[in-house]
């Protein structure tokens, strides 16, 4: 038998490569910036509470390193996950192969930011669980002012 | 808090390692603060459902973990910059997840203090799960 696989990458999926979505909102809040902290086990006031953040020079309390916000969703309206997203392939599992967030300028609680996405790459492999799929995207968030102040990139294994 | 300065640093120095136990109560705080409910990690049947034994830790929740031990190192002054890694091997539930840190360059950038570093975490048993690089400015002298 074979090991060359057909190809689960089509024409169509190649032409979104580096098409970026319409922007869709993220808000970052104090109860986010907390909640996120919290989990992550920070004990740092920055994280918490306003006071101490705008001491320290901040216009409000910071995002914790990983925080952009959370999408504004709301039930029963379509879909806001970016097509990057919405692939067509026949692998139904997926694990997060890692993540790189680079920072342009703070985020603080208090910022409305957007974020757009778009496939920067498809790779096809055969690995230990079979034919997988390694989609590359890259999300760019912006403030209202139209600044980028964060850029992460992910990485999908559909397999 | 004492705050660590560019000129202090050195490349191959280690900065304090964090720490982080990841039980159920962990991974729902997680779940909430991120917003990624996948059951994988806080519903044991629905992921023993998926061919895992139990349930494992979020591979984000590692890679905020190492941006809060590059946050912590770099003090009120610092900025964290960057913080990439990679998922190369499951933590599950119930075991503790050690952040790690080494720094591996420096450079002024603008007037800025830049420093580089190579970051992971490790299981209890010491394999590498996370692997990454991340950067900071601090603050100079």
């Amino acid at each position: 038998m074979t090991q060359q696989q057909q190809s689960v990458i089509t024409d169509e999926m190649r032409a979104r490569i580096g098409v970026e979505s319409e922007p869709v909102p993220y808000e970052v809040d104090n109860t986010g910036c907390r909640q996120f902290a919290r989990a992550v086990g920070y004990t740092d006031p920055v994280f918490y509470d306003e006071k101490a953040a705008k001491a320290r020079g901040y216009r409000g309390i910071l995002a914790p390193p990983g925080f952009l916000g959370h999408p504004v969703v709301v039930p029963g309206h379509p879909s806001q996950v970016p097509e990057a997203f919405r692939l067509n392939i026949p692998y139904k599992r997926v694990l997060n192969g890692g993540t790189d967030i680079e920072y342009f300028a703070d985020v603080c609680a208090g910022d409305k930011l957007t974020a757009a996405t778009k496939l920067s790459d498809l790779v096809e492999r055969e690995g230990k669980m079979g034919p997988m799929l390694i989609v590359s995207t890259e999300t760019t968030f912006r403030n209202e002012k139209g600044e980028t102040v964060a850029v992460q990139r992910g990485t999908a294994i559909r397999y | 808090m004492t705050q660590v300065h560019f000129e202090d640093v050195a490349e191959g120095q280690e900065i304090p390692k964090v720490v982080l136990p990841c039980d159920s109560q962990r991974l729902v705080w997680w779940a909430a603060g991120s917003g990624d409910y996948y059951q994988i990690h806080y519903d044991k049947d629905f992921a023993q459902a998926t061919g895992l034994k139990d349930r494992i830790t979020h591979g984000a929740l590692k890679h905020a973990l190492l941006g809060r031990m590059v946050h912590e190192w770099a003090g009120e002054k610092g900025r964290v910059k960057q913080v990439a890694c990679s998922y190369r091997g499951m933590d599950m539930i119930n075991k503790d997840v050690t952040s790690r840190g080494v720094v591996t360059g420096k450079r002024l950038e603008d007037g800025h203090g830049v420093v580089e570093l190579e970051v992971w975490t490790e299981d209890p048993e010491g394999n590498k799960t996370t692997p990454g690089t991340a950067v900071v400015e601090l603050p100079l002298k």
